[in-house]
């Protein structure tokens, strides 16, 4: 089908594509699922569209009333297609947002008509979330969706990307995606679970730990609320930290077999490849791992073109995940 | 077993300063073991009281991260680099 009635019916239902020739293995095949294909670019458009439904449904939003506000604290995606969804229905989104991401994420903001309240770029994603939990306790008459710990965040995976998965590959053996507020692990990780105990789980993430100011001590850490009510400890077979090299490298290395995709992608890419270097040789596997997004929007931070050296120093002083 | 462990700048200033400390250990529990044996100032920012990590605290060895390895029994190789990271809000949203 190629007509529709709304931007919006096309969220979901993206492309898998098989990069299997990328493999350290011949033995395991690796296949990219590209969110980049989303109406507003990225993966985040599932999670936006199902935020904004179930706060309708719970009479918290009504369409065509003036001047509700929304808030959420975003490093860019969620933001971006909260933006989109917001205009179409006409709420006033504001979004905590840390100084540090690229511009163009910036930029889209814009695009749609959010407002963009900054919070300190060095307290990462940990300073947002803080911003928009106090802002929000002083502005009770906005809503806060709050997607690290909204289960309509997990629920939206859980009932489209986990479904279009086990469709287009039922042999997946293997999944692998980025861990940030963990709704896309907890919702396609249960799903696949549920269809095959077997199914492995796997996360990615920067270490961004490391960087964070602001840290006193470790009791200012963070869990997503999505990830310990999902009990993602036992959801979840491994966990790996993908450093920027090797995230700048992958993503560079996708362009090989012609994909133009996020730096965040490059990340589970090598930890998808990780994961491939763990099957035995006299087993196969078939590895699905999340591109979250295109590469438009990371163009600025010279990921492709400019001397790895100088990007890999720039990439550890943005949000790039 | 000598492995090399990675401080976060937040542990930082309860370890003397160091970025990085060399520890002998055949598993995870030893290596913090022998840490906090080191450096008691530390001690309740790694390990709870039963013994088990400290819930916002991540430690990788490799790059793996050790709770999906089998926790503090997670085996540790010699010149394995272990690291320690606090658990901070990601970055994807």
């Amino acid at each position: 089908m190629a007509r529709f009635a709304s931007i919006l019916d096309l969220i979901g239902s993206t492309p898998v594509v098989d990069v299997s020739s990328l493999s350290p293995k011949p033995n395991v095949s690796i296949l990219a699922k590209l969110e980049g294909f989303n109406p507003a670019g990225s993966v985040k458009d599932r999670v936006a569209l199902a935020l904004v439904e179930a706060a309708e449904s719970d009479g918290l939003l009504v369409p065509g009333k003036p001047d509700q506000v929304l808030l959420e604290p975003s490093s860019g995606n969620t933001g971006i297609a909260l933006a989109m969804v917001c205009r179409l229905r006409g709420y006033h989104l504001k979004v905590v947002l840390p100084t540090n991401v690229s511009p163009e994420r910036r930029q889209l903001l814009l695009v749609w008509g959010a407002e963009i309240i900054d919070s300190p770029g060095g307290e990462g994603s940990n300073g947002a979330v803080r911003l928009a939990q106090r802002l929000s306790e002083q502005h009770p008459e906005w809503v806060f969706l709050y997607q690290y710990a909204n289960p309509a965040n997990p629920h939206a995976h859980y009932a489209t990307t986990g479904p279009e998965i086990t469709k287009d590959v039922p042999e997946i053996t293997h999944f692998v995606a980025g861990l940030g507020t963990s709704g896309t692990l907890m919702g396609v990780g249960r799903y696949l679970k549920e269809q095959n105990p077997d199914i492995q789980v796997w996360a990615v993430e920067p270490p961004s730990g490391e960087l964070v100011d602001g840290l006193r001590n470790l009791d200012d850490g963070y869990i997503p609320p999505i990830f310990l009510d999902n009990d993602g400890a036992a959801l979840l077979d491994r966990k790996v930290v993908v450093r920027p090299r090797e995230s700048i490298e992958w993503t560079r290395r996708l362009t090989e077999v012609g994909l133009f995709v996020g730096i965040s992608s490059g990340a589970i890419m090598a930890g998808a490849v990780k994961c491939a270097a763990t099957v035995p040789d006299d087993r196969s596997a078939t590895i699905v791992f999340m591109a979250p997004d295109d590469g438009w929007k990371y163009l600025s931070t010279g990921a492709w073109s400019d001397d790895i050296d100088v990007v890999v120093e720039r990439a550890k002083s943005t949000i790039y995940f | 077993m000598t492995a090399t462990v990675r401080i976060p700048t937040v542990l930082r200033p309860s370890m003397g300063g160091a970025t990085t400390v060399d520890v002998e250990g055949q598993t995870i529990g030893a290596v913090l073991d022998q840490l906090t044996a080191s450096f008691p100032a530390v001690k309740g920012q790694l390990l709870n009281d039963d013994g088990t990590l400290h819930r916002f605290l991540n430690v990788y060895v490799n790059d793996d991260d050790v709770r999906y390895l089998g926790g503090v029994d997670a085996p540790v190789l010699n010149d394995d680099e272990i690291t320690l990271l606090p658990a901070v809000a990601g970055g994807a949203g």
